[in-house]
């Protein structure tokens, strides 16, 4: 201390000058702003997102860059912690060294002023009374303490008294509250927050898990026992199961932490408004507890969260949680056999599915009870209608590649015609590709199913290919063998090409295949013989008749030729259908305990109280100087005020001529 | 007229029968509504009586105000009676007190009284401006029956959909633009000054603005049910709370535009009939610091509240979400601006500057983060 003394010119000490900086309304103000503007950033870039997001966003060098500034968690990084630091050491050091002069202001009432400085003050003014000195000082406290000031009468020299007036000493003590609280704040949300995490992370106490395992093969490391700290997590439990802990998202990886009871959960729900909008979130849940006599039950909902030995259990979110699936497998191709097979399955249950040589992992992902989707065949997108069950799943390939699918329960009308819908898509970026399958009068699929067999039925293709072939050569005068045998194999061959992949492949075909001079004559006789056969083999099916076919019966051959012709795109031999479910939700708990929290509100309520004394409780001092002479007594009267300048000019001039009124004559 | 003098100086009196009628409308809604008010809805409730009790104390424009109101409030619920259909075939609602066609009314007599004042201001008629603030008052009248028909509205659409209308863009504009004239109004009232009526109206003019185009585009004006996460009574306080936050800075904003016209005006030619009709500019100083003070105190308790709110419906009372930051960084930069007040040497027009790019700070706040960023708070993305 005393080095810095002799160093510097001033005669203030180092640590005074590092002091009266700290606390000084320069550093307030920038740390307020700077404060503000390091805000920002987080709000811009999404936080705590997964880093591969980020690697992909900013490329692996900037994604270093930033990860280095914390920027994927501004809010616990360590130069925004410290800003904050800064602010609140900035605020304790500005609150006591004000402390003495504000409590002083607070209480007292200024009995040493000079009648000169009196008469230099911006407000005051003078007249004279009749009445005796004491006469006049008692009126004139009597006066104050009518307008709800303090007062005191001090004797000066010379027989003066000077009467010291105040109102609103509260207004300082809103100075103190409003900074203490701010201080009180940061200490309190500190607890809170995830510092102690960070700090336990760097004596390498703990390690932040980043692999998906399942909760027994999490290391103990990663693990935090029960105890005081604050901590936020999240846990999904389904309908039935039950849990002890709950996971922290921590940057890119997580920690479990251990709960000293155990929540069970035994239903969840969903309520909707009538125009399908969900209503309401809920969870039953049963609270296991060793503290407990018997184990407690309560219900949450989104707003109303379950407080229990100071952890807050709250409502966040759903998911499925395993539901049960009965399916019907529909061959679509002949790998994939003639007959559906019926399987059962869960949601999240992955299994192996053969077809012939060929074998797809089956991944069930996801099942929905209700699908409130905008109408396609209405305008208006505002016009909603439940599309009723679906399940999402993946079908990975043996070399890992997978397509995703999303199948309806249901079938799906359009044009008066029913469908059962599948959607598909390669990248979860992608939408959904849909797959209309034509449903018949059974509404199922056996028609479709008959009439794509028949396409493979190489006897009856060959057989309607044979009658075709000899009804277009009838009008040639001779029979040419080589024409027969060549028509009779084209046509087997359309229809194999069909079948394979769509008009698509017919096309490459002719583009490829046909010479280019005798192409635009040929193409439309292809692409015709290849519908009268689709035709004819639709007409052998039982009940199709082609004398008496209806419009309908038509529309269906329609639908189902365009439908195998886009098979080939489709990726899957076969068609999931859901016959039979058992939904098992899964509830999102969130579970915070915060132990700083009370201290939080206790400072957010002197921040209040704080700022409302500070605006709307002005100080105001009055002094009057009493003075003897000639038998009369003259007034000197002065006042001031800390803030609202412009309503006390008003105040005082109003005041004074009360004043002057009540107590004497003759003004000045 | 009262004069300036008149109303900072009378002695603490009361206007009893504004009280006495406050207590009855409160045993009134209290006996009818007994049944669907939970105790935090009846702490509401006699809170809003207890505030405007004071606010009306000494103000009798804020006491006409709110009877008007009411009466037309009450006269609307009687004419719908159950129906909601008779939005469309009584005429009176129809033209006048269905909320759809009050905030219609609304909007023109924002818009009529901000072109009356700026007249007023130009041609330098007080009776002008009279007509301004007269029209300003209906305008706030009808925004006000608006809200409250709404509400009424909301509960007939169907047993579980009423809600408070400030649950969305829309009505927040609305609420806005109401709350806004009425701050602008009681200062009005306080300085004797009109000529700033023009300015503070061009703010709440482009909100009215804003809110007919999203009424006509976007159809914002149909009622929806509330997600469930909005299903609070914390609603009823939290949004009130920051919109006389809002409508102060922006009413602090105006006036900083206003103040950098004049001393522009003054510094060439300090005769100027603009200086002349507008008010002294340590006066416009002084009413730029009271609004930006009002607006702290009360931004302070909304944003207290919101982290009450948050508590209890995402599990913590802060989780640097996008909106709160924003909050935050709204109430960092005024805290700022009134500490740099307090330091000697920033005369008025750096300050008003800071005061008109606090608006555009409190706007991203408030519209900017719903449009661009993403959070938990999923009402009202644009
Ligand atoms: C987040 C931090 C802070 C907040 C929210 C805050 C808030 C406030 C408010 C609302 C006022 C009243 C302003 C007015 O009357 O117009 C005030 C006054 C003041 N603040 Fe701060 N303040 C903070 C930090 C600081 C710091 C770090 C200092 C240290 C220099 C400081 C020093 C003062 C002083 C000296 C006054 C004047 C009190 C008076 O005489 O009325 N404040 N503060």
């Amino acid at each position: 201390m005393s080095d810095a003394t002799k160093k510097g010119p001033s005669s203030l000490s180092f640590t005074r000058r590092l002091l009266l900086f700290i606390g000084s309304m320069e550093l307030a103000i920038t740390l307020l702003l700077t404060l503000a503007i390091a805000s920002v950033i987080g709000t811009v870039l999404q936080q705590n997102q997964p880093y591969a997001d980020y690697v992909i966003k900013f490329g692996p060098y900037w994604f270093d860059v930033f990860d280095k500034l914390g920027l994927y968690d501004v809010y616990s990084a360590l130069w925004f912690v410290a800003i904050l630091a800064l602010l609140v050491i900035s605020t304790s050091v500005c609150v006591i060294r004000h402390f003495p002069a504000m409590t002083k202001e607070m209480w007292q009432l200024r009995t040493n002023v000079q009648k000169k400085s009196l008469k230099a003050m911006h407000h005051n003014s003078q007249w004279q009374s009749n009445n005796n000195l004491q006469t006049v000082a008692n009126n004139l406290q009597q006066e104050f303490k009518n307008l709800g000031f303090r007062s005191r009468q001090t004797v000066k020299q010379e027989d003066a008294i000077l009467i010291s007036a105040m109102r609103g000493g509260m207004n300082r003590l809103g100075y103190l509250f409003t900074h203490i609280a701010i201080v009180v704040i940061c200490v309190g949300g500190l607890f809170d927050s995830n510092m102690p995490l960070k700090l336990a992370e760097w004596r390498g106490d703990i390690k932040i898990e980043t692999r998906d395992l399942s909760i027994r093969e999490i290391p103990a490391e990663s693990r935090l026992g029960e105890g005081n700290q604050g901590f936020r997590g999240s846990v999904s439990i389904p309908e039935g199961k039950a849990s002890e802990v709950v996971f922290l998202p921590v940057r890119d990886g997580y920690l479990l932490q251990a709960l000293p009871f155990r929540i069970e959960v035994k239903d969840f729900r969903i309520e909707h408004y009538p125009n399908g909008q969900p209503k309401s979130f809920e969870s039953d849940l049963v609270i296991h507890d060793e503290e407990l006599d018997a184990p407690m039950e309560a219900t949450i909902a989104v707003n109303h969260p379950l407080i229990y030995r100071g952890h807050a259990i709250y409502q966040a979110s759903f998911s499925d949680g395993g539901s049960i699936l009965s399916l019907d497998a529909w061959p679509l191709d002949s790998r994939a056999g003639t007959e559906p097979v019926s399987i059962q399955t869960k949601v999240f249950e992955n299994r192996q599915m053969l077809w012939g040589e060929e074998s797809m992992q089956l991944e069930m992902i996801d099942f929905r009870p209700f699908n409130i989707n905008p109408d396609p065949t209405e305008d208006d997108s505002r016009n909603v209608r439940d599309f009723g069950p679906n399940f999402t799943f993946k079908l990975r390939t043996q070399t890992g590649e997978a397509r995703e699918y999303e199948n309806y329960m249901f079938p799906v009308e359009r044009d008066g015609r029913e469908y059962f819908l599948s959607g598909v898509r390669n990248t979860p970026s992608e939408s959904f590709a849909y797959l209309y399958l034509p449903v018949d009068e059974d509404g199922s699929l056996n028609r479709f199913l008959q009439y794509s067999a028949l396409l493979r039925d190489q006897q009856l293709v060959s057989s309607i290919a044979n009658s075709m072939m000899i009804e277009a050569l009838a009008m040639l005068p001779e029979r040419d063998e080589a024409l027969e045998e060549s028509l009779q194999q084209t046509l087997e061959t359309l229809i194999k090409m069909f079948v394979r992949g769509g008009f698509d492949e017919v096309r490459d075909f002719i583009d490829n295949n046909l010479p280019d001079a005798e192409r635009d004559n040929l193409a439309p006789a292809y692409l015709g013989m290849l519908r009268e056969m689709l035709a004819r083999i639709y007409f052998t099916m039982d009940g199709i008749d082609a004398e008496t076919v209806g419009n309908e019966q038509l529309l269906f051959l329609q639908d189902t030729v365009d439908t195998i012709g886009t098979l080939s795109r489709y990726g899957s031999p076969v068609f999931l259908h859901l016959t039979d479910f058992e939904h098992i939700q899964s509830t999102g708990l969130q579970i915070a305990k915060a132990p700083g929290k009370n201290v939080v509100y206790f400072g957010c309520a002197l921040l209040v109280i704080g700022i409302f004394l500070l605006f709307y409780l002005p100080q105001r001092r009055f002094w009057a100087w009493l003075e003897q002479e000639n038998g009369q007594t003259n007034i000197i009267l002065a006042g001031s005020t800390n803030r609202n300048a412009r309503e006390f000019d008003t105040f005082f001039n109003e005041q004074q001529t009360q004043l002057a009124a009540k107590t004497g004559n003759s003004n000045l | 007229m009262t004069t300036n003098t008149e109303i900072m100086t009378k002695p603490a009196t009361h206007t009893w029968w504004w009280y006495g009628l406050l207590l009855l409308a409160t045993i009134g809604i209290l006996t009818v509504y007994q049944e669907v008010l939970d105790v935090y809805e009846v702490s509401i409730l006699i809170f809003t009586a207890i505030s405007m009790a004071m606010v009306g104390n000494k103000w009798p424009g804020f006491r006409g105000h709110s009877i008007a109101v009411a009466i037309l409030s009450l006269i609307a619920l009687q004419l719908y009676g159950s129906d909601l259909g008779a939005a469309e075939t009584n005429g009176i609602l129809k033209y006048m007190l269905a909320s759809q066609s009050a905030i219609m009314w609304m909007s023109v007599f924002f818009i009529a009284a901000t072109f009356t004042y700026f007249g007023g201001l130009i041609f330098r008629s007080s009776y002008t401006e009279q007509v301004g603030s007269a029209f300003t008052w209906i305008a706030t009248t009808f925004g006000m029956t608006g809200l409250m028909v709404r509400w009424r509205e909301t509960h007939m659409m169907g047993a579980d959909i009423g809600y408070i209308p400030v649950s969305n863009l829309y009505e927040v504009f609305i609420l806005f633009a109401v709350v806004t004239a009425l701050i602008y109004l009681f200062y009005e009232r306080r300085y004797q000054v009109r000529s700033l009526g023009g300015f503070v109206l061009l703010v709440i003019s482009a909100a009215v603005i804003f809110q007919l185009w999203y009424a006509f585009e976007r159809n914002a004006h149909e009622i929806q049910p509330l997600v469930p996460a909005l299903q609070s009574y914390w609603m009823k306080i939290h949004v009130p709370a920051n919109f006389i936050g809002y409508g102060a800075f922006a009413m602090a904003a105006m006036i900083g535009i206003a103040y950098l016209l004049v001393s522009w005006r003054a510094n060439k030619d300090p005769d100027s009939g603009l200086v002349k009709a507008m008010p002294p500019l340590t006066m416009m100083d002084d009413l730029m610091y009271k609004s930006i003070a009002l607006g702290f105190a009360f931004f302070t308790v909304a944003t207290i509240l919101g982290a009450l709110w948050a508590a209890e419906a995402w599990g913590g009372y802060w989780s640097w979400d996008p909106k709160e930051t924003w909050a935050l960084i709204v109430w960092l930069n005024y805290a700022a601006w009134l500490h740099m007040r307090m330091t000697k040497g920033w005369n008025g027009v750096p300050m008003a500057w800071w005061a008109i790019v606090g608006l555009f700070v409190t706007l991203f706040a408030f519209l900017g983060v719903n449009m661009f960023l993403s959070g938990l708070h999923s009402y009202g993305s644009l």
